[in-house]
C-alpha cells in the first residue's frame, strides 16, 4: 500500500523529518506517536501533499506509484484521505455541497458515474449513522460554527463517504471529550477493512484504547526511534517518551 | 502559493466572450457635445418641446459642474468633446414587427444568448433590447399590455405615454443631481420604461439587455420604473460590449418609484468589457441609480453583480420616504487585473420605522482595487429607523486592494444602525483542504468565492443567478443542502 523510504522533509529549509522509513500493508492500522514537535503532523502533511513542505530526500511509493510526484488533489482521488487536526472553515459552502463535489471529483477520476442529488442524499443518510452526525451539520457551511467535537466527527464522516484506501488521522482525538472520542473511534473501527489502511497520528495513548493498532511507531526529532506491537503504546503511556530518547541517541538510527 | 497564484491568474485572464463587433450601418451624430447635438438627439427621436427644454436645461447645468474626483479610482481625463453621443443602427422605419428588424441585430442578440424572435424567446422573461443608443425590440409587449403593464423603450413611452413620463422623469434623480446624471439628462438616447398599475403583479421578469457596439460612442440610457399601489415587479438588467482598446463611457440613470405597498426588485449583472489584463480599454461605468420608496410599506431591493467595466462608479440607493418602507442593497463587485470599482449604496431614512439592509461583497484579484462606499443617512423624523450593513472583502493574491468607506449620519435617538465589516484573504489552508478532498485548485477557488457571495446570489432571480455563476466561474449550490 504505502512504502516510505528515508524521507527527509521540512519547511523553509528547516528539516523536520530526518529520514523516515515505514511500510504499511493493506488492512493494517499503524499508530504514530511522539512528543510535541517530533514531526507527526509534518509527516501527515507531506503524505497528503501540503505545499508548504519541501521534500529534500527519500521516496514514497503508494500503490506502486511515486506519491511525491502527485498533486494533492490527485492523491486524494487515488484514495488518500487526511482527517485534519484543525479542519478548515469554508463560509457559505454547505457541508453536503462540499462533500458531493468532493465525492464526484473522486468518482470522476476513477471513471465512475457522478452521483446526482438524490443518490448522494441516500448515501449520506446511511453514512451519517457511522459517526452519529447531526443532520443539521449537513446543511451548515463547512466547519463554520462547529464545535471542536463536531469538526472531528465531521472529518470521519467525510472519510466514511469518500471511502479512502489510506486514511491518515492527524490528532483526531485532540479536543474530544470521552464520549465524542468513543463515537469517533467507533466510526473509524466501522470503516476498518482488509483493503483499507489507516495511519493514526496521536499524542496520547487513550485513542488507541479504542482504535487498536497493529503497529506502534514512536517519532522523535523527525525519526522513528522505536516500533513495536500495540503494547508499546501502553508502555509509552506509563513511562513517557524520555526513556526511549537515550536509546535512540545511542543507536543513532531508527529501528 | 504558486498554484494558488496561477489559478487566480487564469481566472483573471479568462476570455471575455462577448467582445465581438456587429457589422452594421449606423446613423451617427458628429463627435462632440453642444446644444446642437442635444437638439439633434431630441429631433431624431421626434420629442416634444418640453423634453427638449428639459434636456437643454440639464445640458446648461452640466456645463457649470465639475467631474467628481472623490471616488477611489484614477483614470486619464475624459475628453467630452471627442466622444460620439448618438449612434443608432440604420433601419428604414421603426420596425413594426420582429420580421422588420435587421437580421444582423437579431443575430447579435442570439449570440449574446438573448433571442428576440418569437419562437425562441426566453420563457417568463420579457426583454427590451437596447443597442447603442436605441431600443431595437421589446418582447411580450402585448401580453403585458393586457394587464395594463407598460413595458417599452423610453422613446416609445415619450410618444405614447407622455403624461406618465412627464410626471416621473427626474422625480428621483433630478437632472441636476450630479455631473454624470446631468450629462445623461442632456443626451440620453433611449432606455426602458416600465409602469405597473395599481394592484398588478407582473407575471414575468422584465429585463433590459444593453449592448454597446459602435466605437467611441457613449451610452446614455435611462430607465424609469413606476410601481403603483400594491404593484410588484422584478426587473433584470444585463450589459455587454465589444473588446476595444479605447475606453468608452457609459453614464446611465435609473429611477424607481414605489407607491404604497409596492415592491420593486431590481437586479443587475453588469458585464461590460473590463479592459485587457494591462488595463487597456474597457467601459467607464459611471451610473446613477436611485429608488424612491414614496408610499407606506413599499420596498425596493437592488441586487447587483458587477464583474465588468474598467471603472465602476455606482451607488444604487433608496430614499425611504413612506413609513415602514424597506430598502435593500445586495452587491458582489469584482475588481480584477487593473479594474477599479468604487461602489456601494445610499440609504436615506426619512419616514418612520423605515428599514434598510446592505450586504456588500467585494472581491479583489490581480491588481484590482475595490472600494465599498456607502451612506446611511437617518433623518430627524425617521423614528425607529433601522439599518444593518455588512461589508466583506475577499482578496485573491497580494497585489490587489480592498477599501471600505462607510458614512453614517443619524439625527434621531430612536434609530439603530449596525455596521459589520471584514476582510479576508482566500486562505492557502482553505485551498489545501479542498484539494485534499479531491477538488482542483480552480474548483476550490470557485467554491470559496461562491460561498463568499452566497448571500447576494440567493437574492438574484434564477436566470440571473445562472448568469452570475457563469461569470464568476463558479458552480452554484446543488439542490442538496
Amino acid at each position: 500500500m504505502l512504502s516510505i523510504n528515508d524521507l527527509h522533509a521540512g519547511v523553509n529549509g528547516n528539516e523536520i523529518l530526518n529520514g523516515i522509513s515505514l511500510e504499511v500493508k493493506p488492512g493494517e492500522v499503524h499508530a504514530i506517536m511522539g512528543p510535541n514537535g517530533s514531526g507527526k503532523s509534518t509527516l501527515a502533511g507531506v503524505l497528503a501533499g501540503k505545499e508548504s513542505y519541501t521534500v529534500s530526500k527519500g521516496t514514497v511509493t503508494y500503490l506502486g506509484k511515486d506519491l511525491l510526484g502527485m498533486a494533492p488533489e490527485d492523491r486524494a482521488r487515488e484514495g488518500i484521505f487526511l482527517a485534519f487536526q484543525y479542519p478548515v472553515e469554508i463560509p457559505g459552502v454547505t457541508n453536503s455541497y462540499f462533500l458531493k463535489a468532493s465525492l464526484n471529483a473522486i468518482r470522476k477520476h476513477r471513471g465512475l458515474e457522478e452521483l446526482d442529488a438524490v443518490e448522494f442524499l441516500q448515501l449520506v443518510k446511511q453514512k451519517m449513522k457511522i459517526v452519529e452526525l447531526d443532520q443539521s451539520l449537513l446543511n451548515r457551511p463547512v466547519n463554520e460554527g462547529f464545535s471542536g467535537g463536531e469538526k472531528k466527527r465531521n472529518e470521519i464522516f467525510h472519510m466514511a463517504v469518500l471511502e479512502p484506501r489510506l486514511a491518515i488521522l492527524d490528532e483526531t482525538d485532540s479536543g474530544l471529550d470521552i464520549d465524542a472520542l468513543r463515537i469517533v473511534a467507533d466510526g473509524v473501527n466501522k470503516l476498518r477493512s482488509k483493503d483499507r489502511s489507516v495511519i493514526v497520528v496521536t499524542h496520547y495513548q487513550r485513542l488507541l484504547d479504542y482504535i487498536v493498532p497493529d503497529f506502534v511507531h514512536v517519532l522523535m526529532d523527525g525519526q522513528i526511534v522505536k516500533s513495536g506491537p500495540k503494547e508499546l503504546a501502553l508502555e509509552l503511556e506509563e513511562r513517557g517518551y524520555d526513556w526511549i530518547k537515550p536509546q535512540a541517541e545511542r543507536s543513532g538510527a531508527a529501528v | 502559493m504558486s498554484t494558488e497564484q496561477s489559478t487566480i491568474e487564469s481566472l483573471a485572464n479568462r476570455e471575455y466572450k462577448y467582445g465581438f463587433v456587429t457589422e452594421i450601418e449606423s446613423d451617427t451624430a458628429p463627435r462632440g457635445l453642444n446644444e446642437d447635438i442635444v437638439r439633434l438627439i431630441s429631433s431624431k427621436k421626434g420629442e416634444p418641446e418640453w423634453l427638449l427644454e428639459w434636456r437643454l436645461k440639464a445640458y446648461r447645468h452640466w456645463l457649470t459642474l465639475e467631474e467628481p474626483t472623490w471616488a477611489n479610482v484614477s483614470y486619464p481625463a475624459i475628453d467630452y468633446q471627442d466622444m460620439i453621443y448618438y449612434s443608432a443602427p440604420k433601419q428604414k422605419a421603426a420596425p413594426k414587427s420582429m420580421e422588420e428588424i435587421d437580421p444582423e441585430l437579431l443575430k447579435t442578440y442570439e449570440k449574446l444568448g438573448i433571442p428576440l424572435a418569437e419562437r425562441a424567446r426566453l420563457a417568463g422573461v420579457a426583454v427590451d433590447a437596447v443597442f447603442d443608443s436605441v431600443s431595437v425590440a421589446t418582447t411580450f409587449k402585448e401580453k403585458l399590455n393586457e394587464l395594463g403593464i407598460i413595458f417599452c423603450s423610453f422613446s416609445e413611452a415619450v410618444r405614447e405615454h407622455p403624461d406618465l413620463v412627464k410626471k416621473y422623469l427626474g422625480s428621483v434623480v433630478p437632472a441636476n443631481d450630479n455631473f454624470f446624471a446631468a450629462l445623461n439628462s442632456a443626451v440620453f438616447s433611449d432606455g426602458s420604461f416600465c409602469f405597473i398599475p395599481k394592484g398588478v403583479r407582473s407575471p414575468m421578469e422584465l429585463s433590459t439587455y444593453f449592448r454597446i457596439n459602435a466605437a467611441d460612442t457613449g451610452q446614455f440610457e435611462r430607465t424609469l420604473i413606476v410601481a403603483e399601489e400594491g404593484a410588484y415587479v422584478s426587473y433584470l438588467e444585463g450589459c455587454t460590449a465589444p473588446i476595444r482598446d479605447t475606453n468608452q463611457l457609459h453614464a446611465a440613470v435609473v429611477e424607481l418609484v414605489a407607491l404604497d405597498n409596492a415592491r420593486i426588485k431590481y437586479s443587475t449583472v453588469q458585464n461590460w468589457y473590463p479592459g485587457d489584463k494591462d488595463g487597456k480599454g474597457g467601459i467607464y461605468n459611471f451610473v446613477t441609480k436611485r429608488g424612491k420608496c414614496q408610499g407606506v410599506n413599499s420596498k425596493i431591493s437592488w441586487t447587483q453583480v458587477e464583474t465588468g467595466s474598467s471603472i465602476t462608479w455606482k451607488y444604487p440607493g433608496v430614499l425611504l420616504i413612506g413609513d415602514n418602507s424597506v430598502g435593500e442593497f445586495y452587491s458582489v463587485a469584482v475588481a480584477n487585473n487593473r479594474q477599479q470599482a468604487d461602489t456601494g449604496t445610499k440609504m436615506v431614512h426619512i419616514g418612520k420605522n423605515t428599514k434598510s439592509t446592505i450586504v456588500s461583497k467585494g472581491i479583489s484579484a490581480g491588481f484590482g482595487q475595490n472600494s465599498y462606499r456607502g451612506l446611511v443617512d437617518v433623518k430627524k423624523g425617521a423614528a425607529n429607523a433601522r439599518n444593518f450593513s455588512q461589508c466583506d472583502s475577499l482578496l485573491l493574491g497580494d497585489k490587489c486592494g480592498a477599501h471600505t468607506f462607510p458614512y453614517i449620519e443619524v439625527r434621531n435617538t430612536s434609530s439603530r444602525v449596525e455596521h459589520e465589516a471584514s476582510t479576508s484573504k482566500i486562505g492557502e489552508d482553505q485551498i489545501f483542504y479542498c484539494k485534499q478532498r479531491g477538488l482542483s485548485t480552480e474548483d476550490a477557488v470557485n467554491m470559496i468565492v461562491n460561498g463568499f457571495c452566497k448571500e447576494v446570489f440567493r437574492e438574484l432571480p434564477m436566470e440571473f443567478a445562472v448568469e452570475a455563476q457563469k461569470l464568476l466561474g463558479v458552480s452554484l449550490e446543488g439542490s442538496v443542502g
